[in-house]
């Protein structure tokens, strides 16, 4: 028998197991009832929230929603575009939700929406000596994706185009190389537009995928996260399956041996 | 006296705590889910009723909310 990778393999992210590979951001939901629908069909154990001024005309919290789906919260620093200010945000998601566990995201500017490498670092460290798991979004370069893992970085998120974008993985050599040489779990965050965006993902490597608009913004959202779910398992299953070279030329699948004369 | 409540100026009472102003803010989900800095600094959840403010402080309550 061939050696194939483990398919069962356990994802296992900030110290603990989790089933699904598919992590969701909750930004953008027409409702919480749209959201709690498509989490479900998602088949998520993992959601992202973001921490803003408290709003009392909020219509319902999405922290109730998001208990009653029994999802782990993991808060973001979405917006910030200095150390300083992702730190904060990150103390502050640390005391309001009860956890250590930070997606950080430290933002270069309003048109690319590209993380800030400098400031990520910088935010990245700062936390991981506060205690923090820090899961960085980060851009697609290998180098980077090293020196977050070196300074303790819990995963490294590489991007796959820019936030929002739907333009897919734009750079899968870079996304190959962060997956060859990473110690901790690569999840793939951001660009993805279609379900293939994201079984390329997990067909190149990755351990898991983070997606918002994608679901969001489609035309049906509860029927995108479930195919974003069979997405995730099917590029998961097809790269420890072990997919056939390419090649130039065809192979006949049917041997020719036998074939009737037929004059 | 007047403090900033999220960018706001508002008017409390003298000795008004972190905790007064947590409940001012009006969250949905009341205080859960809910963390408060006062001039940058987080200020736990159980200092809350034994956290004064003073005139002029900023004080900073934010909630979870839906994001990326």
């Amino acid at each position: 028998m061939t050696e194939i990778e483990n398919t069962t393999a356990a994802f296992v992210l900030g110290g603990r197991e989790w089933r699904s590979r598919l992590i969701v951001g909750t930004g953008g939901f027409r409702s919480l009832d749209e959201m709690e629908r498509a989490l479900e069909a998602a088949g998520t154990e993992i959601v992202t929230v973001a921490m803003r001024r408290v709003d009392p005309l909020a219509k319902g919290s999405i922290i109730e929603a998001l208990d009653r789906l029994g999802v782990e919260v993991l808060p973001n620093t979405a917006a910030c575009y200095t150390a300083r200010d992702a730190v904060r945000t990150a103390q502050l998601a640390r005391e309001a939700l009860g956890t250590d566990w930070i997606k950080l995201e430290v933002i270069g500017d309003d048109r690319t929406l590209f993380p800030d490498a400098v400031e990520l670092v910088r935010a990245a460290e700062e936390l991981i000596a506060d205690g923090f798991v820090v899961l960085p979004y980060t851009n697609d370069d290998p180098i980077l994706a090293r020196r977050l893992e070196e300074i303790g970085c819990a995963a490294v998120m590489p991007l796959g185009s820019p936030i929002g974008s739907g333009m897919g993985i734009r750079n899968p050599y870079n996304l190959a190389i962060i997956v060859e040489q990473a110690g901790v779990p690569v999840i793939l965050d951001a660009g993805i537009g279609t379900p293939s965006d994201a079984a390329l993902a997990m067909e190149l490597g990755c351990d898991g995928v983070l997606l918002a608009s994608s679901i969001f913004r489609a035309a049906d959202p509860v029927a995108m996260a479930g195919a974003m779910r069979k997405a995730v398992e099917a590029g998961f299953e097809a790269r420890g399956a072990g997919r056939i070279p390419r090649r130039l030329h065809a192979t006949p699948s049917t041997p020719d041996e036998g074939l009737a004369n037929l004059g | 006296m007047k403090v900033e409540l999220n960018g706001h100026g508002v008017d409390v009472r003298e000795g008004a705590t972190v905790a007064d102003l947590v409940d001012r803010a009006g969250a949905a989900a009341g205080t859960k889910g809910v963390a408060v800095a006062v001039d940058g600094e987080v200020v736990p959840r159980s200092a809350w009723e034994a956290t004064r403010v003073a005139a002029g402080q900023g004080d900073e309550e934010s909630e979870a909310m839906q994001g990326g």
